[in-house]
This record gives structure tokens, sequence and C-alpha cells, in this order.
């Protein structure tokens, strides 16, 4: 019995090994979801930056709100610019014909970027910008290569310069900023500014993710009694075979 | 008997089919774990059932609100996600455990006479439930979704002379489109369901007709007491009512812990590239169906030699073919004196040993990038093409090999578990 619980797991060993492999150069972001301020902080930074321009369509203003614990008045007053409902979809007040025009690309949506791209990713990518006379916004960034969005948060990084090891392409495992213009925050407040933000995100990929772990918890309490009674059962019953 | 039982027996054979494939039903006492995984099969389909009707109440086949339809079942439908992971989880779990079963065959020679149907009707099956995940696949209108059944239906144009025209009418377009995906949400929830449903009621009844094998391979009803019951069978209920029963909810703690806590597995279950719409200018890095359909991938993307006729693609598909329709003629390939492994020398022991190291490699190799080289000194392909023969050579040469082997005297009566 032992032996074949056994084979079965070395059976399913690959499984355990990530299928989704590569990246490895991302720099690696804390998530906790229980950190509602930090949710909160993100949220704020999500709402006022990257919704100025970005899609969360599949995600609603008073269900962030609900789970973020951020009461209705607060959420009127402050996270709504584009919509007066909480009901609504969190949807971007800039025309996507503009936006074509304007960065040659419709900024793609982010309720599920978390998910697709990852945290790391995120946190990585937002923490990589760079000041670059070549591009026409005048940003680059290491993880992106000749992305066309500018740096959105600049004023609170300030700006950098980026040299590359061996001068070769941007590569963001071989890059060294020089900052050229300070910004309003230390690099360590400007980080954990990244990743509120990345949490938020995170969060924003999958609201539910809120909710199972707790739930899988007690799911799982009741499956470990519901062995043990059926084990019981089937012993009980099985007495009489020999 | 109540009055009310008499009257139904009276109309329809209800108590008669109860007795005959329920409480008089003998199942050989000494079934140990690999036995668990025929009932589980039947369990996770009826789970992949119910919480399939659940979503079909909120997706909508349509490729501009698909993607989006998914999002709405996993945040503003109440439970939505619950039932949408069990769904996905499921749909992987069926093939852990149908594999599984399948393997518990190769094991104790279930394949063998007087069970050849009973194989058949399961390789039926099997290849039914690939076509269902497949369909299935394309549904969430993700951009893996979307660039697998893309790549998958161009398999077809391979066959020579109509094969163009051929995958056009499996789209209804020239490309996978919004007609591609409603034929595939038809054939996903009521054309393949139905033949799955037929498929597994014909499987039951040809091993209720036969009986089921046991771990020593040997026939049960050889030896009866005086009523005609097996001396090594037990009532089916209640004795492997309960007993399934267990293996019901060790499984489904194990599918709800995923569920819970990891609904995606790393990418194995629920993958990266999906969570990003369809994007018919936008191909993903790597194309990878999930990871119950990688083994015949890898077969395919093994043959590179473009100095065959008719080119290395449509050998590919070929070989990715005969891969699967080998398994149907298991039965007639085996020629072992013995059934069970347990009595069977050390040729069939190695052969399937390699055997389940070859398919799990060639699963694993179906996810990588072909020229990479991830299992050491050899690229990636290369071990593919190993596997290819292994996999082959496993059923092409059984015939020689079962015969050649030293078996030991099977025993009269069944032993332990």
């Amino acid at each position: 019995m032992n032996k074949c619980i056994v084979s079965v797991l070395m059976l399913l060993m690959p499984l355990v090994v990530s299928a989704s492999g590569g990246a490895g150069n991302l720099d690696k972001v804390y998530i906790d979801l229980s950190n509602q301020p930090s949710l909160q902080r993100g949220a704020r930074t999500f709402v006022n930056y990257c919704l100025s321009c970005h899609n969360a369509s599949f995600m609603r203003y008073g269900r962030m709100a609900t789970d973020l614990g951020i009461s209705e008045a607060l959420l009127r007053e402050e996270m709504m610019f584009a919509s007066d409902k909480p009901g609504d979809l969190m949807v971007t007040a800039m025309p996507a014909a503009g936006a074509k025009a304007w960065f040659g690309v419709v900024p793609p949506d982010l309720s599920l970027t978390a998910r697709s791209r990852g945290a790391d990713w995120i946190y990585t990518y937002l923490r990589s910008f760079y000041a670059d006379e070549s591009t026409t916004t005048g940003w680059n960034n290491a993880l992106f290569s000749n992305v066309a969005m500018p740096h959105v948060l600049y004023q609170w990084q300030g700006a950098r310069s980026a040299t590359f090891e061996g001068g070769g392409v941007a590569d963001v495992s071989s890059v060294r900023y020089q900052s050229v213009v300070p910004g309003t925050m230390t690099g360590s407040e400007y980080d954990a500014a990244i990743r509120d933000l990345t949490n938020f995100m995170v969060y924003l990929a999958e609201p539910a993710k809120l909710v199972r772990y707790e739930m899988g918890f007690w799911v799982m309490l009741f499956m470990g009694v519901f062995i043990v009674l059926a084990y019981l059962l089937k012993k009980e019953y099985w007495r009489d075979v020999h | 008997m109540s009055k009310f039982m008499t009257w139904v027996d009276e109309r329809f054979p209800a108590t008669k089919v109860w007795e005959e494939h329920v409480s008089k039903y003998y199942a050989p006492k000494n079934l140990n774990f690999w036995y668990f995984f025929g009932s589980l099969a039947m369990v996770v389909m009826v789970l992949q059932i119910l919480t399939g009707i659940f979503l079909t109440m909120h997706y909508k086949p349509d490729s501009s609100l698909a993607f989006a339809s998914v999002e709405y079942i996993m945040r503003d439908v109440p439970g939505g996600w619950f039932i949408r992971y069990l769904h996905s989880v499921g749909a992987s779990m069926l093939f852990i455990v149908v594999y599984l079963h399948m393997f518990r065959g190769l094991l104790y020679g279930s394949h063998r006479s007087p069970r050849e149907l009973i194989w058949l009707l399961g390789m039926l099956l099997y290849v039914t439930l690939m076509a269902e995940a497949f369909f299935g696949y394309l549904l969430p209108w993700g951009n893996m979704s979307y660039w697998g059944a893309q790549v998958i239906i161009s398999l077809f144009g391979a066959v020579p002379g109509i094969g163009p025209g051929l995958s056009e009418w499996i789209r209804g377009d020239f490309v996978v489109s919004d007609a591609t995906l409603n034929r595939f949400f038809a054939f996903h929830v009521i054309l393949v369901p139905l033949l799955l449903s037929l498929l597994v009621y014909l499987h039951i009844v040809a091993l209720h007709k036969v009986g089921g094998n046991n771990p020593d391979g040997i026939d049960i009803k050889k030896d009866k007491d005086a009523s005609g019951k097996p001396l090594d069978g037990i009532a089916f209920h209640p004795y492997y009512t309960v007993k399934d029963n267990l293996g019901v909810a060790v499984m489904m703690t194990a599918l709800l812990a995923v569920v819970f806590f990891v609904p995606e597995l790393g990418g194995w279950f629920l993958e990266k590239d999906n969570f990003a719409p369809a994007d018919i200018l936008q191909t993903p890095p790597d194309i990878v169906p999930l990871w119950y359909l990688t083994p015949y991938y890898s077969i395919l993307r093994a043959v590179t030699f473009e100095w065959l006729p008719g080119g290395a693609k449509l050998w590919g598909v070929l070989a990715m073919g005969a891969a699967i329709v080998v398994l149907f003629f298991l039965p007639w390939l085996d020629r072992s004196p013995v059934r069970s492994i347990r009595y069977r020398g050390w040729m069939y022991k190695t052969a399937l040993t390699l055997f389940v190291i070859t398919f799990v490699m060639l699963g694993y190799l179906g996810t990588r990038n072909p020229s990479h080289v991830d299992l050491g000194l050899l690229k990636n392909v290369t071990w593919s093409q190993i596997g290819l023969v292994v996999y082959f050579a496993f059923f092409l040469l059984m015939p020689i090999y079962t015969r050649m082997d030293r078996t030991k005297p099977e025993p009269d009566r069944v032993t332990g578990q």
C-alpha cells in the first residue's frame, strides 16, 4: 500500500516543478494580501496614476472598496475620477482612439496583469525606467525595452540614466542606474510604494484570493474529519472480510 | 419487499438491476489501492458535469464576450470562482485519475481476454475525453486557448490533398474565430458529454458481464459456493461502496487543496498566457497544450526529418496518431501466459518501468522548447526522439518479450492485496 502511494507521488513529481519557468532576472516582491493598509495605498496609487490611461475593466469600484475596507464616502471623493456609480467597472476616461494616436498603442487592461505576467514582473518593471533621449517619450525601460509607456511615477523616483554592462542591449540583469534628477521619495520609499501597488494588483487580478486561503483551511479541516469517518466506516464494514 | 417496490418491479426491473450490478455483484475481495481510480473517474466526471452546468449559466460563447464572461464568473458571480476552479482543476484531476486507471490495467493485465472490449471501450473513452478537454480549453478565449486550438487544428492541414480544406472546415473560418468558438462550445457542452456518458455506460456493462480483474490476475468465478457466489468475491455494496467512499474523500481533499491553495499549480493546470485575452497578432513565445496532451505533442514534435516523403509534419501527425492507436491493440500485443505483474518475469517489469519513465518524460518535454537542454546532455528534441523509440518499442516488441519472459505459476485462489 505504502509502496503504491510512493510510486504515485513519484509519477506526479514533475507536476510540482513549475511549468512556466523563465524570467530568472526579476526582483522578488513579497506579496501580503492580509496587509490591508498596503492594499489601500496601492489602490490609491492605482486609481491616481495607472487608471488615467489603463483600464481595469473586470473590476468594480464598489467591490474594491468593500474588499479593502474603504468607505463609500472616501471612495467617491478620492478614488472615482471617471465615474460616479460604485457599481461601475474601473474604466479609464481616456478614449482608446486618442491613446492609439498619442502612444501608438492602446494601453493594455491591467485587471489580470499580475496573473499573466506575475507580481515579480510588475515590481521589476515599475522600478526599471530610465531617461533615454532616443525615444519619443524620453523614457525607456530596462525590463521592457522601448516600451511606449512613459515613466508616470518619475516625480516619486526622479530621473535616472542607465548604463548596461558590456555596453550591450538593454537588459535588466546588467543595468547600472545613475540618479540625474532626485525624486520626492528615497529609493527604499519608492520600492515600498511599488510593493504596495504590486500587492494591490495581485488582489485586482484575483479578488477571491482574499478569501480562498482561509476558506480552504476550514474545508481541509472538514475533509480531514470526513476521511477519518470514511476510514472508520470502511474498517467496520470490512471486519468480516478475511 | 414494500408494496411500492413490488409495483415498480412489475413495470421496471429496478430490484433486479440493483442486485445484479450492486448488492449482488461480486467483486474480488483483494482489490487494492489501484482499483480506486475507476470509481474516482466517474465521480470527477459527475463533478465536471455539475460544475459545467453552472458555468454554462454565466458563460458567453461569443469571441467578443467569452474572456470577460469568465472573469465575470471569477468576480461577480457569487461563488463563481469556486465553481470555475473546481472545473479547471477537475479537468486535470480527471486525467490524473484516468492515467492511473489505465496504468492499473498495464500492471495487472486488466485488458487481457476476456476483457478486451472493456479496454477498447475505455480507450474510446480516453480519446473522447481528450477531445472534450481540447474543445473546452478554447472556451476561456485566452491567448493560449486561441493559439493552442490554432496549432492543433492546423495539424489536420498535413493530411495530403484535402488538408487545408479540412482544417478550414473544422474551424468554420480561415483562422480560429467566433465560428470556431461557437461550434467548440456546442461540442464541449452537449455532443461530447453525451458520447462520454454513453461510453461510460457501455464500459461498465462490459465490465459487469465478465467481472472485474484483480491484482492476482486470476479468475474468481472458478470457485463458487453452493449458492453460486464466488468464494473470493464480496458484494460490491456495501463493501466497495464504503471503500470507494474513502477513496473519494481522499481524492476530493487533494482536489480541494489545489482549488483553494494553488489553482494554477505553477502553470500546470492554468497557464499564465491564458490570463491574457486571445490576440491574433500576438503569438505566445511557447505554444503548449495542457499537460495531459503533452506526451503526444512531444511525439509530434520529435519527427523533424524533412527528407521523409510528404514532409516531417505529416509523419509527425501520423506518429502522434499511431501513438494513440497502438494502445487499442494492447490486448492482442500482450502474449504473456499470466495477467498480473506479480507473476511476470523481469522483462515485462523492466519494459513497463521504462515505458512509464518515457511517458512522463515525453509529457514534460511537450511543455518545453525543443531546442533547449532541460534534461542534461541532449537537446529536448533528441530526448523526445529517444522517447518516441522507447514508446513504440514497448508496444511493438511486446509480443516477443512477453512470450520470452519467465513467468511464475499463478495461485489457485487470490492472495493478499
